[in-house]
């Protein structure tokens, strides 16, 4: 080791500084590493969002009572659903949806009459649980057996079908990654083995003096993982600006940092950028060398095999 | 080099599957010397270039420093190659490297500490009179210089056993002269050496056991 680093620096025996289309790949690998900035935020916003819906609407329910305020037991059917759930542990909250919230609930498929049409709407409670609640079919029976006619609806169906979503969504994004990747190997080993063609009689004059495969497949690998790394940076650079204006656009929904949103100043909106993201967008060049030297390695290995 | 039992049929890379080389055998002690000798097209060069395991025999078995080639694997002839030297016919330098440089990549590849081969390179270039030449590139220099770069490259690793391949084919008489003596010189301190010329003239001023090709079987040897 420490009598390589002996070696004058810019030695290069293959000449390979000019063989190795290093603009061309550069620009390649910088557009994949775009791409693959783009994808790991699609994969990254989904699962917040989905990780979002599913707090929020895992915990809740919503309970209908039907002609709340006919009496029963000397209560009105919506005072006596409101007493039995303070009643039973593990509900955070029950409230009664005021008439304005309902009409706005029901506005899309009213519009705007449906006060006046004086249908009989039933009472709308909006139950949150907390941690330790009956499930909500058992909290439904409860409330079903004490005010006969009430109906409780879990969300669960809805963030079912969500997390269907977003499991599908990740998975897009992953497939693209790897696609992505699978691209970036591809471009590597065609530069490579351009490279190698042009470098041939080079290699072969080299190999005569007694190089080892390993030898020149070194002096290609460090070339191609140098500028695979460089591709990778600016990729995930150019990925950056777009990837900040996704995330305040997204902020309003995960609604993780409001302060955020409502900053425009540079800072905070570097700050908008999901975590997860911060982490990944560096391993961008260090995946790109590491497919870069992988590639380049097995290219040549392979390649020289035709020589004795 | 203990080049036992060099006998192997038809040879050479030759695609065609026309026979270059025909049932050769020879042995050439360790620390020997041999002309190669034969007409243009004899065999000599692919005969060196088996030597120089750059290209394996299609049959017979070849021996070259102990190792029976035909046997070893590929991993087993480059540490086997960095104690070859070969002068090549058509020099084969690398031509964005200076002279300098191609004399130092045999080193730089067995891996040898910078300060070293600085040591070995200066000392091989001025014994080929070209250490006032050592930053320019081989197209900056005549055919002599080239040829007398190839010469410091091939040796400049102490080779075991060293191939020349007409390497006074451009080179003036006195430094012909001059070669001959280096050479005479590295086999008088153990290095086997095989020279391949159709310079009589040379043969004649420096007499020695000859191996004699002509179209690609061996007339005589010893
Ligand atoms: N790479 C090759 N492929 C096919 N034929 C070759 C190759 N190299 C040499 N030959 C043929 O082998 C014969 C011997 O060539 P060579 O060994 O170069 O002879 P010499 O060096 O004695 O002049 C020639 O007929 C030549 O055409
Ligand atoms: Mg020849």
């Amino acid at each position: 080791m420490a009598r390589n680093l002996l070696r004058p620096a810019r030695f290069d025996d293959l000449g390979l500084r000019r063989a190795l289309g290093d603009r061309m790949l550069l620009l390649l690998v910088a557009a994949m590493a775009f791409l693959a900035a783009l994808a790991l935020a699609g994969v990254v916003g989904v699962r917040a969002l989905a990780a979002h819906w599913q707090e929020g609407a895992g915990s809740a329910l919503t309970v209908q009572v039907p002609r709340p305020a006919d009496q029963e037991g000397g209560q009105t059917r919506i005072a006596r659903v409101l007493a039995v759930l303070h009643d039973i542990p593990g509900v955070a909250s029950a409230r009664k949806l005021s008439q304005t919230e309902l009409a706005e609930l029901l506005r899309p498929w009213l519009s705007d009459g449906a006060e006046l049409m004086a249908i009989r709407l039933p009472a709308v409670i909006a139950v949150r649980l907390a941690a330790g609640a009956p499930n909500p079919e058992q909290l439904g029976a409860r409330l079903a057996a004490a005010v006969p006619g009430t109906l409780t609806e879990s969300h669960g169906m809805w963030v079912q079908r969500l997390s269907l979503l977003a499991g599908s969504l990740q998975a897009c994004a992953w497939l693209a990654l790897a696609v992505v990747a699978a691209v970036a190997a591809a471009v590597v080993a065609i530069a490579t083995r351009a490279g190698l063609a042009a470098r041939r009689e080079a290699i072969e004059i080299v190999h005569g003096l007694g190089a080892t495969d390993g030898y020149i497949a070194d002096r290609f690998a460090s070339r191609a993982t140098g500028l695979a790394a460089i591709g990778g940076g600016l990729g995930a650079l150019a990925a950056l600006p777009v990837l900040l204006v996704l995330a305040r656009l997204a902020a309003p929904f995960a609604a993780a940092r409001p302060e955020a949103a409502a900053d425009a100043s540079g800072l905070a909106m570097l700050a908008a950028l999901p975590p997860p993201l911060w982490l990944t967008l560096p391993v961008l060049p260090l995946a790109a060398a590491a497919i870069g030297f992988l590639t380049a390695q097995v290219t040549v290995r392979r390649w020289l095999r035709r020589l004795p | 080099m203990e080049c036992v039992g060099l006998h192997y049929r038809p040879a050479g890379g030759n695609r065609a599957g026309h026979e270059v080389l025909r049932d050769l055998s020879f042995d050439i002690p360790e620390g020997g010397f041999r002309w190669l000798l034969g007409p243009s097209g004899a065999g000599k060069t692919s005969l060196l270039r088996l030597l120089h395991l750059a290209i394996r025999p299609t049959s017979g078995r070849l021996t070259v420093m102990d190792t029976e080639v035909g046997d070893a694997g590929r991993r087993a002839l480059p540490a086997l190659r960095r104690r070859i030297g070969m002068v090549f016919q058509d020099f084969r330098l690398l031509p964005h490297l200076s002279a300098y440089d191609n004399v130092a990549l045999p080193l730089r590849i067995a891996g040898r500490p910078e300060g070293q081969i600085r040591a070995d390179v200066t000392e091989t270039m001025r014994w080929v009179a070209l250490d006032k030449k050592a930053k320019s590139r081989p197209a900056e220099l005549s055919g002599g210089e080239q040829q007398r770069v190839a010469i410091a490259r091939a040796v400049v690793g102490r080779p075991v056993l060293l191939l020349a391949d007409e390497p006074t084919g451009n080179l003036d008489d006195i430094q012909a002269e001059r070669l001959m003596v280096m050479l005479t010189e590295l086999n008088r301190l153990g290095t086997t050496v095989i020279v391949a010329t159709h310079n009589d003239a040379l043969v004649t001023r420096h007499p020695g056991p000859a191996l004699r090709l002509n179209n690609g079987r061996l007339l005589a040897s010893g």
